[in-house]
């Protein structure tokens, strides 16, 4: 028997968020739209015992009361209401948990599910048609419940009569020609290029048989560009031309990755450095017990089809990055960078097949919110851009810092170990297309195999106690996450150099019907596996009990290096390890043509008043609080300085500090650069201005550069077009240049490629994206700063040389002006600029300070006034620039290594002493008016508001989503 | 031989004060019980609070709880923030129908012997869902509900003990005036939790079901029992709409105690003000950590 029970509000009232999304879409009039949570729920049990649930589980009796149908339908929905649930196999955290009450209850449930009813007044039925898949409900994970289909449904169980009965499937690559073994890899969805299918077909001539299915989606998987970065480690013949096409330079790269980012932290051999590229984050020491780790990752194209669930696992998949590391570390503060389109398109203009970015952004921001709340990890710090040109492909990069004893930084893989796989049960979930051909796959496959995923966040909050709780028991000596690939990637990598067996069959799965492959590549969230002797088995499963976590033994490690398989005793798997890991090198082509930047001089004005209000109000600028707002940032107690504080006036930070044991003074500062904009002039000013910009942010709150460390994330395009993976050479070429020259390290990174869609026939690709974050151990936490002014009458210093740089900046694209010379980190100076202002904030000569970003020093000077209340007076003329610099371009100019400095009067000796020979110049004072008043060159008032209208374009432009 | 037999009587006089010693300090440390769950997740820097506060405290799992289903040791039991099971059926449905099924008689007990209980946030959400507050007679009268903003807010918060206010809303000025009227006394729970705490003060909530909601019968009867500890006002003590009162709270209520003081559950996050560079001026202003102070209360409580 089905029940639903629909949950009412005793007071309902018709949901303004939906009311206001569903005008959005041009509907108008005066309608309402009434949403009711609703439970199925499969039982044997009495009427009586479902109340009972419903009574004591499903309402809070105070405010809601409930009805109780028997079926999932008792009539015919009206025109007005629809039922909308989960697809089959996309994961019900809440029926989880809905599970889990009920046996509490003691109680005999078959089933459980959730859904959602909805019921509108004022709204015609091809109106409510129209606006369901746009605002209700997205088709990849949820779908509207038919009456006809489901009025006599007898069970909820979706995957009734789906077993699976074993059958080994090999595919015939030995007999096959070239275009044979094409067509396997693209119907197999292997991605495996023809050269690889060739290595692949050798290498199974040599052992004399065919390979199983699951052989060659080991082999796939493990050989993937996400797995294997094969665009950063392999070949790349880099060419640069001149524009009139002629050959300036030639250079065969072998590997991207060491020859640049890897290169330059070899060559630092910073000794903080504890474990980097290797493991799945980067470790450094923190203090005499612990190091600390930190690891960024983007979900970009998964948050596009879904922006919920795609960037509530992103944050839930680098959380896991954390936790396998080394053996195990805790998870102490995550931070988020997105890159979205401006939402002010109407749907009429949208792209057809392209969610609104509204959507997207909300989205998004809830993803991340949700997943890291219920983690217990602050989110504390991040950066939101905005371009057109992320219509289709929203960036979202997540990424999380975690802290670990020092003896617990390295894994330890024995022979005779046993192989456990703890967390969620294993379903379909992301499988790509399946290893089956598309042919065989029929309409309810497809509809089984869920490619989005949502995640359940307090199945890893779980995890992660009970990891933690084993690690400090030393139950285990080796742990890696499921990531990409699932368990085969996990397992494979952890045993790499040993050898493994797996029984399949012992995977806890979460529905009947997966064959061995599916359960040996499935991307199922919340998993980790990790290594442990048998003699601690027993003690695992009390600890693992006592959190109410899953572990299972599925294999074991030992030492024929040999990945072998099994399934019901069946062999379905055996291959050389030399060979998984020895995949073969692939050569690219970049072609680079040199670009001729051209200045562009503009009449200077009267006053700026109005420029300054527009930069303000950019979305690239004006604050995020309400995202800020939305993250729990301060659970784990340990945040010093946030990212913005949240009471009284706004103030923004460059960076947050975190301490992450609470009885050490010592904290982490994390800060992030990135600036896609400058890309279009050039790659490798753009890399060379995000590293500045992230060391910049630390640098402002307390950090110094050789305390300093930093991640690299390239969102790209096709590394096909010459041109576009030309700009990935230039970009990491300067990652190196610049951070040898800072002496900062890279301790991991992560690589995107093929961001791009179609629009029609148009092609678009992302501008080449690099995000920098850094993250620096701080040793007194007392010793940092804010940004905001301190205090009236004190000194405003500005620390570096302001060029006429404003190509690609915040000023000329608030112009539409293309033009114009990309700002450029002077090496002469810039080092020197970062040391000596650290020692100035060490020996607290420095009330404030705050870096000149986008919008250059006029934002920097009203972001200072503005986060603290005060005023200041400013004068241009004393600005360390050449003579013929014009007004608007030292109010606008984006030159790198610059800060807006705030000294007291009193140590305004011993600070000039300490910048002596840089370019400095005492520029202004803070002050108690509220007014912010900008002088030019020739004295005149250029600049003259009152903080009050500041306020109010700087704090406008996100009104709708506060 | 004199000196021989004197040393005995030496030696007890001597251990009985190393006991003596042993005792006050153990009657000077309370023993904290913080009770967590899947999801809880302000449990460690609670415990680390009510350390630091001074007293001894253990962080535990409710299965392990379950298993003994003893509470005798503990002078003050906490349950603290989190999301219990995701608060996936409603924030600390879950957390409390266990409290309810597991640990209702030994609950009771724990209040009888005279123990304290401090529910924050999610804590607070499972002690009024259990019905441990209002009343602790195990029946749920009032609810913490979605946040008017109907999504989850992290931010300072002034708030302000009644007994101080110098603006009281308006109906609880004409109840108190009617109950005078009738000759009734007030019987005000005893200031155990918030005792010693400025007129105003500031700390960070962080939910996203924190709105305080009762039907008004109930809601006056906690108002005239003086059962309400914490309301949300501005820095000045007035009250205000959002985001003076982040959640839309009836009576800007953020934190109540049953009938005794005993029990207080509140939605702010004491926890979150132990070090006053938690404070987001502390660059700017001195202060005070005022949530430490709420932990140093319950110590003193049995410290005396």
């Amino acid at each position: 028997m089905i029940y639903r029970i629909d949950i009412f509000p005793k007071q309902e009232v018709s949901s303004s968020d939906l009311v206001s999304q569903i005008k959005d879409l041009g509907i108008k009039g005066d309608f309402k739209v009434y949403c009711r949570k609703s439970y199925l729920i499969e039982a044997i049990s009495a009427r009586s015992d479902i109340e009972k649930v419903a009574d004591s589980i499903l309402i809070d009796p105070v405010v809601e009361t409930y009805r109780l149908i028997e079926g999932v339908f008792n009539s015919k929905p009206k025109d007005n209401e629809i039922l909308i649930t989960h697809n089959p196999g996309v994961c019900d955290t809440v029926a989880l948990s809905l599970d889990k009450a009920i046996n509490d209850l003691n109680l005999e449930v078959k089933s459980t599910r959730t859904a959602r009813f909805y019921k509108f007044q004022g709204l015609d039925k091809k109106d409510i048609n129209y606006l369901a898949s746009k605002v209700l409900y997205n088709p990849l994970i949820e779908h509207i419940l038919d009456y006809e289909k489901n009025a006599n449904l007898k069970t909820l169980d979706e995957f009734a009569g789906n077993d699976y009965k074993f059958e080994l499937v090999t595919v015939d690559i030995l007999n096959v020609d070239e275009d044979k073994l094409l067509e396997i890899s693209d119907e197999g969805c292997l991605s495996l290029s023809l050269d690889e299918m060739k290595i692949i077909r050798d290498y199974f001539k040599r052992i004399n048989r065919q390979p199983t299915d699951c052989e060659l989606e080991t082999i796939a998987t493990l050989w993937s560009e996400h797995c294997a970065h094969k665009t950063f480690r392999g070949i790349i013949n880099y060419q640069e031309q001149d524009q009139a096409g002629n050959l300036v330079k030639e250079e065969k790269i072998d590997s991207l990755l060491k020859s640049t980012i890897a290169k330059a932290t070899t060559e630092i051999n910073s000794p903080d450095c504890v474990s980097v590229f290797e493991d799945n984050s980067g470790v450094v020491r923190f203090d005499d017990k612990n190091n600390i780790c930190f690891k960024v990752e983007t979900h970009n194209h998964p948050s596009s089809l879904e922006p919920y669930g795609g960037a509530s696992t992103g944050i839930g998949g680098v959380i896991r990055d954390i936790l396998g590391t080394g053996s195990a570390a805790r998870p102490f503060a995550s931070i988020d960078v997105f890159c979205f389109s401006p939402w002010h398109i109407s749907y009429d203009d949208l792209p057809h097949g392209l969610m609104h970015p509204k959507r997207i952004i909300k989205g998004v921001v809830s993803g991340v919110r949700d997943y890291g709340n219920r983690m217990g990890i602050p989110t504390v710090a991040g950066a939101t851009l905005f371009d057109e040109r992320f219509l289709g492909n929203p960036l979202v990069y997540c990424g999380t810092l975690g802290i670990l004893p020092w003896n617990k930084s390295f894994k330890t893989v024995n022979q005779g170990d046993l192989v456990i796989l703890c967390g969620a049960k294993t379903g379909r979930d992301g499988i790509h297309g399946a290893t089956f051909s598309s042919k065989e796959l029929d309409e309810q496959t497809v509809g089984l195999t869920s490619a989005v995923q949502v995640g359940n966040p307090i199945e890893e909050k779980k995890v992660v106690e009970a990891i933690i709780a084993a690690r400090d028991e030393n139950l285990f000596d080796a742990i890696t996450d499921c990531g990409a690939g699932g368990i085969s990637s996990a397992i494979t990598e952890l045993a790499a150099g040993h050898g493994v067996m797996v029984d399949l069959d012992k995977v806890p799965l979460k529905y009947r019907g997966l064959s061995y492959t599916e359960i040996w590549i499935s991307e199922s969230q919340e998993r980790m596996v990790f290594f442990a002797k048998e003699k601690n088995i027993e003690q695992l499963k009390q600890l693992f009990d006592a959190e109410d976590v899953e572990m299972t033994v599925v294999g074991k490690v030992t030492n024929d290096n040999n990945l072998t398989l099994f399934y019901e005793k069946n062999k379905v798997c055996e291959l050389d390890m030399d060979f998984i890991f020895n995949l073969p090198k692939l050569e690219k082509k970049a072609v680079w043509v040199n670009r001729s930047e051209s200045d562009s001089k503009l009449d200077e004005k009267e006053d700026y008043n109005e420029d300054l209000k527009r930069v303000l109000s950019s979305p690239n600028i004006a604050p995020k609080d309400w995202i800020v707002h939305q993250y729990d940032h301060q659970v784990q107690a340990g945040v010093v300085i946030k990212a913005m504080s949240d009471i009284g006036n706004i103030k923004v930070s460059d960076a947050s500090v975190v301490r992450p044991d609470l009885e050490s003074n010592k904290c982490v500062a994390i800060g992030v650069g990135i600036n896609p904009f400058y890309s279009d002039i050039d790659p490798y000013w753009m890399a060379a201005l995000a590293l500045d910009e992230a060391l910049r942010n630390v640098v402002c709150v307390g950090a110094k550069l050789n305390k300093t460390f930093i991640l690299d994330n390239f969102s790209w395009g096709s590394p096909l077009d010459e041109e576009i993976l030309a700009g990935l050479v230039r970009a990491s070429k300067a990652c190196y240049d610049f951070a040898t020259y800072f002496g900062v390290p890279f301790i991991s990174g992560k690589d995107s490629l093929y961001n791009e869609y179609s629009v029609g026939e148009k092609r678009i690709s992302i501008p080449g994206t690099l995000l920098i974050s850094a993250a620096a151990v701080i040793d007194d936490f007392e010793k940092t700063l804010t940004a905001g002014f301190k205090k009236s009458g004190s000194l405003i210093y500005i620390l570096g040389f302001t060029h006429p740089e404003l190509g690609a900046s915040e000023y000329f694209r608030s112009l539409k002006i293309k033009k114009g010379i990309v700002p450029k980190v002077d090496k002469k100076t810039a080092k020197d600029i970062f040391t000596k202002l650290s020692s100035a904030i060490d020996r607290r000569l420095v009330l404030s300070c705050h870096d000149l970003s986008e919008g250059g020093l006029a934002v920097a000077v009203s972001e200072m006034s503005l986060g603290a209340g005060f005023g200041a007076n400013i004068f241009l003329s004393d600005v360390p620039s050449v003579s013929d610099t014009l007004n608007y371009e030292l109010l606008f100019s984006e030159s790198p290594t610059r800060f807006l400095v705030e000294v007291s009067n009193d140590n305004k000796k011993d600070f000039e002493k300490e910048m002596q020979g840089l370019p400095v110049g005492l520029i202004g004072c803070v002050c108690d008016d509220a007014e912010l008043n900008i002088h030019g060159r020739d004295g005149r008032k250029i600049v003259n508001l009152d903080l009050d209208s500041l306020r109010k374009s700087w704090m406008d432009t996100f009104r709708e989503f506060r | 031989m004199l000196l021989r037999d004197q040393s005995l009587p030496r030696k007890i006089v001597f251990d009985s004060f190393v006991l003596l010693i042993i005792w006050n300090v153990k009657k000077m440390r309370p023993k904290a019980l913080v009770l967590r769950t899947a999801g809880t997740n302000c449990d460690k820097e609670t415990t680390f609070a009510f350390k630091t506060a001074g007293a001894q405290a253990d962080l535990y799992h409710i299965n392990a709880i379950k298993e003994t289903n003893n509470l005798s040791d503990y002078q003050i039991i906490c349950i603290p923030g989190g999301f219990s099971y995701g608060d996936d059926l409603g924030a600390g449905k879950i957390l409390s129908l266990e409290l309810m099924l597991w640990l209702r008689d030994s609950i009771g007990k724990f209040i009888d012997k005279g123990g304290l209980m401090l529910g924050i946030c999610n804590g607070f959400q499972v002690l009024v869902k259990t019905g441990i507050l209002p009343d602790l007679d195990f029946k749920q009268k009032v609810t913490l509900t979605d946040n008017d903003s109907r999504r989850f807010e992290d931010r300072w918060v002034y708030l302000q003990k009644p007994e101080t206010s110098n603006q009281k809303p308006e109906r609880r000025e004409e109840n108190s005036e009617r109950r005078e009227a009738r000759g009734e006394r007030e019987k005000k729970p005893e200031d155990i939790w918030l005792r010693g705490m400025p007129e105003v003060f500031a700390l960070p909530v962080a939910h996203g079901e924190g709105k305080f909601y009762a039907q008004e019968a109930v809601l006056d009867k906690i108002e005239k029992n003086n059962q309400v500890a914490l309301r949300y006002v501005n820095k000045e003590g007035a009250t205000g709409s959002f985001p003076v009162n982040p959640n839309g709270s009836l009576n800007d209520i953020a934190g109540i105690t049953d009938s005794t003081g005993k029990i207080l559950g509140l939605m702010p996050h004491p926890e979150r003000f132990m070090f006053k560079h938690q404070w987001p001026f502390w660059q700017q202003e001195d202060t005070v950590p005022f949530g430490l102070k709420i932990f140093q209360n319950a110590v003193s409580y049995f410290s005396g």
